[in-house]
């Protein structure tokens, strides 16, 4: 037994002794130093970029403009931006690449950038609420899809619920900014780059620079967080190659903090309007959401919020309205959570505004709508165990004892609040292999790791599936030389490429059981490689799906999703307006849980990203110029240690889903960011009686709410 | 940054020769850094001063608390005499920023910090109007995001505030600073140290253009050597208000000492930080005699604040201040 | 010897200690010591999160005290003793604190660490690690997007009581 035991991470070592290596760690003889110069300007045409100053700078070898550039053509995804920059003349938002300086050192190439002058001849930049509103292609849902009539659900209804929510944009800011180092041999490109999943650098590559797949490689042993930035390829990725081609020098790129703000994306901004309508019983008798994101000029990406509520309740009318607003900004891209993020902050929101109107506690509000099978289509579930999560959740924070306790602690006063937790479950194909020897195993795949800790969970599956112990397991990742691995995002890692291997160490096993290996248990692999006068035995294995992808069980008879319950208590202080968290209790189904240790780390770390994104986080953009006012850690706030209470109590209802994956796992990545933010907003409204329907919530909405309380 | 000289000082008289113009002192350095990444400030030499070990002594001398300017944050926020007889100051400096700047930024530089305005702190060129960084290019701030920014002393050509958290307790503990220059020697209150806008366009007359760039009343050359503390019996407490927990500049904060007798206020003082350029004072009439009691204290706080004059998005400034000094002398009096 | 005034000079000879080794280097005043270690030593362990000071990532310590290598020029070091990452271990044998950061899960993607374990170093020789209050507030100049501040904070905790026994 190794599947579910909490075991520490296999590069644990590597990661505390300052040995992992990161895509900016990485130094090639000759390389040179790159620094992107982009657009000042949001909006207009590009006139000249001046930078005879900044050549003959000391250090300085060349700087390189659109026409020094290899044609690069329209790109596909998942290349974020398909239009990609230095290629014409139009400029769609501040931070646009327009200049690649290159030189000997990283003070050279930063003084030499800073003394270019881009001339642009300015349009109005459509900023957010300014732009042109339309409606999205269809993705993974319709942007307008209904089952029922909601006017019927409203007219059925004894209280009706419609209000507003609001999500700035937010950036992913991982500690790590966007870097590559790129190095071509003839044409063979080398990329080290910092990616949530190898393949998808691999293939914009090939495709931009018009080579075979089989020319690029695409090297990435750690990234250093991604939470969705790092998913798709950006342009600085495209131009770090480039660049390296054009001069014939290996060339090293990382963003600066101000370009991991215009030169990858963000979340988008999220303005939301939830309908519900239900009897005095509580039931649901209507759910209508809409969702306004913003959007880029020449690409299309927005988060989806509506769909939330396609999954989340039973409701006989549902309906849901997708619009984007399209901006002078940099393309968006999904952010930790997707979809469900942004739209558990209005709709738990709006639920509890409908439990407190209906006066029934909040918690029974969810229990009376829980949704036996996928509210849209009444497809099964594969496996749902919400109700249990609640259930030990609610009693282990002692909700409903909860006002029992005192309402005040010195200045605090105490608030609670509740929400559920879900979110999609998507599962992408992979490969792995399993080199099986006398002295122990090794896990080969183009993984990559920015901390989900997927190598530990290939460890373990291998070391169960042969019957030894973990430690004999090495893994190899983050090589496209490996065996092409699905994505680290979308919480499908687990699912897929933890399938992948436990199916390539079947693969192994079988063939091992020609030389007496047992079907289970443990196995001595001395003696079967001795006996198979082999230095090796390989197994290969794969995580396969008709289309190669599947989406909430698409393709299955089941609906696919996973759950939790949210129980936090905050304390507001109302003379100042400052909210602080207290204590946190959340229960989760979500499958199978390969190492309890990493995923409750999961589940802490995706917590306080809600928590940063109730209170603190926004990255405004600024009304008359359509640029982010701060690009940087100064003025914009994210979480540190002292906000975080020790208190953050999160467990696993125990479950096996069969038809999700043949491991029996879902997804847990995201799960935990999802209802948090407006858990903690309910909790605000328990503690003062302000509602507060923006976030972040900041002392001055808490005095707003105060004062008009 | 540009290719600038550097040159290490070996006595005091060697800062002279920082005008703020082509040459600067640098001590700490994690402010100058940043103004020399960001181009708010491009001096061709360095003078380091930062081993002038005779401007790092913290020490009691009769009534008085001496604090060199080199002192570092977390040596003056740590240190004993501090803590006993200006408690508001060591709170103030360990309140700052993280532990690690604070090892290394000194209690001079940080009276020396420029603003947080967003649309200051942009990288050059930048985009919009900022009479700080372009003179005569107007101000982004005065009618855009203003959240942060000024509900005293500002006009229209700047709305900034000061951030630094040791200014205030330093007023509020009426505390003075010494400035040695080229042939000068002198001392003033740190409470006038700064200029809020209002007064910088006052000095500045026909030359308003330039006044957003006058932050305080240091002339070319000079530098703070120390500051002097009195020893008093009332009692101090600072209280900084901030969305996250800690690393995060104040959104407001207030300094005050007290003296209470028979559970009334006899005598305090209140300086408020980050609600204009310099530590605003609030007059402390209204409070003598009251309780140092939350009911008593902000509806009085509140009248105080009567003739602020905030900016579109940043009202709640003027509530979040009273309680913040409500606070403080709520805690400042369970002292006394 | 560094340059004084009346000849300052733009390129600058320091010579420093660097995890007990010495080291000798022309370096430009301009440098920071975040990029010398880098660049010229080759010392990646210490990470560029912000370069403003503002997220702690790249942490070191500069005769014994946690700074930031971000906002302290490669000059300014000259003279003094530096420790990195990869001076903590000793041989094969991991630091306590660094023990415990693997026991405690107290890191993800892992790019924060080096300087979350620095500044858990000098947290403690500070005197900074009595309790769980003050360790999270002690250890705040030190950020994490992956959010492993629970576990950072027991970490240091319980590292701090094993270096006590």
């Amino acid at each position: 037994m190794t599947v579910g035991i909490a075991t520490p991470r296999v590069e644990a070592p590597l990661k505390v002794t300052g040995a992992a290596k990161y895509a900016a760690d990485i130094y090639p003889p000759n390389t040179l130093y790159g620094v992107l110069v982009g657009s000042p300007l949001a909006a207009g045409k590009l006139l000249a970029v001046e930078a005879d100053e900044a050549r003959a700078l000391p250090g300085v070898v060349r700087i390189l403009f659109a026409q020094d550039l290899p044609h690069i053509g329209k790109l596909e995804a998942p290349a974020a931006v398909t239009r990609m920059p230095m290629q014409d003349d139009v400029i769609e938002w501040e931070g646009q690449p327009v200049a690649i300086v290159l030189a000997e050192s990283i003070e050279a190439a930063e003084q030499a950038a800073s003394r270019i002058r881009v001339r642009i001849e300015p349009h109005a930049p459509d900023t957010p609420g300014r732009g042109r509103l339309e409606r999205p292609p269809e993705t993974f849902y319709k942007p307008q899809e209904s089952k029922g009539s909601i006017s019927e659900g409203l007219a059925a209804a004894d209280t009706i619920i419609r209000e507003s929510y609001f999500q700035p944009t937010r950036n992913h800011n991982p500690m790590e900014t966007s870097a590559a180092v790129a190095a071509w041999d003839g044409d063979r490109l080398t990329l080290w780059d910092a990616t949530q999943m190898t393949l998808n650098p691999l293939q914009v590559m090939a495709a931009a620079f018009g080579i075979p797949v089989e020319n690029v490689r695409i090297i990435s042993p750690h990234t250093g967080g991604g939470f969705g930035c790092k998913g798709f390829v950006w342009p600085h990725e495209i131009l770090a190659a480039a660049a390296a081609r054009v001069t014939g020098r290996p060339v090293r790129l990382q963003l600066s903090r101000a370009q991991q703000y215009s030169m990858v994306g963000h979340q988008a901004e999220c303005r939301q309007t939830v309908t519900l309508g239900a009897t005095r019983d509580g039931k649901l008798t209507a759910v209508r959401h809409e969702a306004i994101n913003t959007c880029a000029i020449s690409d299309t990406q927005f988060e989806a919020p509506a769909a939330a509520s396609r999954s989340y309740y039973a409701s006989p009318n549902i309906e849901t309205d997708q619009q984007i607003e399209r901006i002078h900004l940099i393309c968006s891209t999904p952010m930790r959570a997707p979809i469900e993020g942004p739209g558990s902050w209005a709709l738990e929101s709006a639920m509890d505004e409908l439990a407190r109107a209906l006066e029934m506690d909040p918690l029974d509000l969810r229990l009376a709508n829980f949704a036996e099978a996928a509210p849209f289509d009444g497809k099964p579930w594969s496996s749902n165990k919400l109700r249990e999560a609640y259930a030990e959740a609610s009693e282990v924070y002692g909700w409903r004892s909860r006002h029992e306790r005192p309402r005040q602690d010195g200045i605090w006063r105490i608030g609670h609040g509740m929400s559920t937790a879900s979110t999609f479950c998507a599962r992408m194909v992979g490969k792995a292999r399993v080199r099986v020897r006398a002295d122990g195993v090794t896990v080969e795949a183009s993984a990559n790791d920015i901390g989900t800790g997927n190598q530990t969970v290939f460890a373990l599956v291998a070391a169960e599936t042969l019957g030894i112990s973990p430690d004999r397991v090495t893994i190899q990742w983050g090589d496209s030389e490996f065996p092409p691995a699905g994505p680290v995002y979308g919480s499908s890692q687990t699912m897929g490429m933890g399938s992948a291997v436990q199916h390539a160490a079947q693969d192994a096993r079988r063939k091992l059981q020609l030389y007496g290996a047992t079907e289970e248990g443990p196995l001595d692999l001395p003696e079967l490689l001795r006996r198979a006068n082999v230095a090796e035995i390989e197994g290969d294995g794969s995580f396969e799906l008709p289309g190669g992808r599947s989406f909430n069980g698409s393709g299955t008879p089941y609906a696919m999703q996973s759950w939790g319950a949210n129980f936090v208590e905050v304390g507001v202080d109302p003379d100042l307006g400052l909210v602080r968290l207290r204590r946190v209790v959340a229960r989760y189904s979500a499958g199978r849980i390969i190492n309890p240790l990493t995923a409750r780390s999961q589940m802490i770390g995706s917590i306080i990203w809600e928590w940063g994104k109730a209170t603190m986080e926004a990255s405004i953009v600024e009304p008359t110029h359509g640029r982010f006012l701060a690009k940087n850690l100064s003025n914009v706030a994210i979480p540190v240690n002292a906000d975080i209470p020790a208190d953050i109590d999160v467990g696993f209802i125990d479950e096996y889903d069969e038809y999700a994956s043949p491991i029996g796992a879902r997804g847990i990545g995201e799960l935990g960011a999802t209802g948090v933010a407006a858990a903690i907003a309910n909790a605000i409204y328990d503690a003062v009686g302000a509602r507060v329907r923006e976030v972040p919530i900041l002392p001055a909405h808490i005095l707003a709410g105060l004062s008009a309380a | 940054m540009r290719d600038f000289a550097y040159a290490l000082a070996e006595r005091v008289e060697d800062a002279f020769a920082a005008n703020g113009g082509d040459v600067f002192a640098i001590a700490g350095g994690t402010e100058l850094l940043n103004w020399m990444r960001l181009g708010i400030a491009a001096p061709a030499t360095l003078v380091d001063i930062g081993r002038l070990d005779s401007l790092r002594t913290i020490r009691r001398t009769g009534d008085m608390l001496e604090i060199g300017a080199l002192a570092t944050l977390n040596e003056v926020g740590q240190h004993a005499a501090v803590r006993e007889h200006a408690r508001a100051l060591s709170q103030a400096c360990l309140a700052a920023a993280s532990p690690q700047i604070r090892n290394r930024a000194t209690i001079g530089g940080n009276l020396l910090q420029k603003t947080r305005c967003a649309y200051f702190r942009a990288e050059a060129p930048l985009p919009w109007g900022c009479n700080k960084r372009e003179p005569g290019s107007g101000c982004a701030a005065r009618d855009g995001l203003n959240e942060r920014h000024a509900i005293f002393g500002w006009t229209d050509q700047c709305v900034a505030t000061m951030p630094s958290d040791p200014a205030v307790a330093l007023a509020a503990l009426d505390a003075e600073v010494e400035l040695h220059g080229p042939g000068s020697i002198r001392r003033l209150p740190v409470r006038d140290l700064h200029l809020c806008q209002e007064e910088a366009a006052a000095l500045a007359g026909d030359r308003a253009d330039a006044a957003a760039t006058v932050e305080t009343r240091l002339t070319p050359g000079e530098i703070i050597v120390r500051y002097l503390v009195p020893v008093t019996s009332a009692r101090s407490a600072y209280v900084k208000v901030r969305e996250r927990a800690s690393y995060e500049y104040a959104l407001v904060s207030a300094a005050v000492t007290i003296a209470v007798e028979g559970n009334r206020i006899a005598r305090a003082s209140i300086m408020l930080g980050s609600v204009a350029q310099k530590p605003w004072p609030l007059s402390t009439e209204t409070i003598i005699g009251l309780p140092p009691e939350r009911a008593a204290l902000l509806p009085a706080l509140r009248q105080c604040l009567a003739d602020a004059r905030p900016l579109e998005h940043n009202r709640y400034k003027v509530a979040m201040a009273a309680g913040a000094a409500m606070r403080a002398l709520v805690e400042a009096g369970d002292l006394a | 010897m560094l340059p004084r005034l009346g000849a300052a000079a733009s390129r600058v000879t320091i010579a420093l200690t660097v995890n007990g080794k010495p080291v000798s280097a022309d370096v430009e005043a301009r440098t920071t010591i975040l990029d010398f270690l880098r660049d010229r030593l080759g010392l990646t362990g210490i990470k560029k999160g912000c370069n403003e000071g503002a997220c702690g990532t790249c942490t070191l310590l500069i005769d014994g005290q946690r700074m930031n290598g971000c906002l302290a020029l490669a000059v300014q070091c000259d003279g003094r003793d530096l420790t990195t990452i990869e001076g903590l271990a000793d041989g094969d044998r991991l630091h306590p604190v660094q023990e415990a950061f693997i026991r405690c899960d107290a890191f993800q993607c892992g790019y924060c660490t080096p300087g979350q374990i620095l500044s858990a170093v000098a947290c403690i020789d500070e005197g900074h690690a009595g309790s769980e209050a003050e360790v999270r507030e002690w250890m705040s100049g030190n950020i994490c997007r992956c959010a492993a501040y629970p576990q950072i904070t027991a970490a240091v905790l319980e590292s701090t009581a094993r270096m006590e026994r």
